[in-house]
């Protein structure tokens, strides 16, 4: 049987399959974990509505604690609260930086009114450091993520979206 | 991943056609969205339609699983997603008007995130409170649309010759349809009076406050209102949807229980 620490420390393990740099539990979408005789309960919160990533993540968790043990996996989905980017810790935004991609900014949950008329957003370009960069669309390879590139280096980059 | 979960006796029916109204307006929105994966024109918009898209789809298998769980009959979000007929599907007309052109879907994807903003912001504290739950996380995306929509129908209005004239085309196309959001029902009355979610009318001003701005900047002339109605809330829908259902219930009706 498997204690709720092992529990945690294997799912720390587990990366997200579209963000790899980061784990699971670094991305904040494990919101509760129980053991209760050979039963391990897991609560995750997804990211977005319709992230396709959700189900392979469902599969991950429930293979790796299967595989140390478990004698059986409960995931339970749990929408309120809504998943924020706030969630992901400060270590796995500087993972994320140095993967390449810009970790979102904080406060996400304020929400409220945005201005619409061509947000320009500075950004710095996790490979060369340069300011002198620019949003090239407000969505990306996946749907957390937003693409941008950089003039100094030329190189494109993401950047994590703060929601 | 599997939720828990609990057979409930069915609840209102009105209160059930409302979430249904919900999933199948992002549903067909979704499906229509996907439309474009393969063919925007250019790689960031095919992204980001598809982006789209894929949150209307989720937000529909959010909604379609509640609305069968409010139904309490056993139906799932896929049977309920791609096993009905065409007369049992709740969304606008606007949904499921063909695409036409990357001005016409811009436009149509203002005018919607700019009603499920408001809306989202209203169900977010629905006395359902799974509904209160799912409307929370749908409000981040729907102001990402939003947004995005907006710039685009800004630069296409206020672009070229050829942008103006196609996004207002557009806007006339598409203003009419907007009308059947708004227009009273009963299972709006009902929903209202039950604490459940706002009678959809009692958005429009706040819509209109949201919208009429970004059609000034993008220069675009905002149609008069007229007699015109759709009833696709009702099941009453137009000579796409038939098409659409075609496409979209094509895997599930060839190869019935077919799972991933
Ligand atoms: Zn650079």
């Amino acid at each position: 049987m498997l204690t709720e620490a092992q529990a945690w420390t294997l799912l720390d393990g587990v990366p997200d399959p579209e963000v790899p740099a980061v784990s699971v539990v670094e991305l904040g979408i494990i919101r509760e974990l129980h053991c209760a005789d050979d039963t391990v309960t897991v609560v995750v919160t997804p990211t977005y509505s319709g992230c396709p990533a959700t189900e392979v993540i469902g599969l991950a968790i429930r293979d790796t604690l299967l595989e140390a043990g478990a004698g059986r996996v409960e995931l339970q989905t749990r929408l309120d609260p809504a998943w924020t980017s706030d969630w992901i810790g400060e270590a796995a935004r500087e993972k994320l930086r140095a993967y390449g991609i810009v970790p979102p900014s904080g406060k996400a949950a304020v929400g409220g009114a945005q201005p619409i008329h061509f947000v320009k957003k500075t950004l710095t370009c996790p490979r060369c450091g340069s300011n002198d960069t620019e949003r090239l669309s407000e969505f990306g390879s996946t749907a957390c993520k937003a693409t941008y590139r950089c003039k100094h280096c030329l190189e494109p980059f993401e950047y994590f979206k703060p929601i | 991943m599997t939720q828990t979960t609990t057979q409930t006796v069915s609840a209102p029916a009105e209160h059930i056609e409302y979430v249904m109204r919900l999933g199948d307006n992002a549903l067909i929105l979704g499906q229509r969205l996907s439309e474009w994966c393969g063919h925007a024109p250019v790689i960031e918009e095919d992204l980001a339609l598809a982006n789209m898209a894929l949150d209307l789809v989720g937000q529909a298998r959010l909604l379609l699983t509640h609305a069968g769980k409010l139904e309490g009959k056993g139906r799932d979000e896929d049977q309920l997603a791609f096993l009905r007929v065409e007369r049992d599907y709740r969304n606008i007309t606007m949904m499921e008007v063909p695409n036409e052109d990357f001005g016409r879907t811009t436009v149509r994807n203002v005018l919607y995130s700019a009603f499920q903003i408001l809306l989202w912001q209203r169900l977010a504290t629905s006395s359902d409170t799974e509904l209160a739950a799912i409307a929370a996380k749908s409000l981040k995306e729907a102001r990402y649309h939003f947004n995005h929509s907006a710039e685009w129908v800004i630069r296409l209005g206020d672009g070229t010759e050829v942008s103006h004239a196609k996004t207002q085309a557009a806007l006339d196309y598409l203003w009419p349809y907007t009308a059947e959001l708004f227009a009273a029902n009963p299972t709006d009355e009902a929903v209202s009076a039950a604490g459940i979610g706002p009678a959809w009318g009692e958005l429009e001003a706040d819509w209109e406050a949201m919208l009429l701005p970004v059609f000034a900047q993008a220069t675009l002339v905002v149609p008069a209102r007229t007699p015109f109605k759709t009833f696709g809330k009702f099941g009453r829908h137009s000579e796409h949807m038939g098409h659409l259902l075609a496409t979209m219930q094509y895997m599930q009706r060839t190869y019935p229980g077919a799972q991933w």
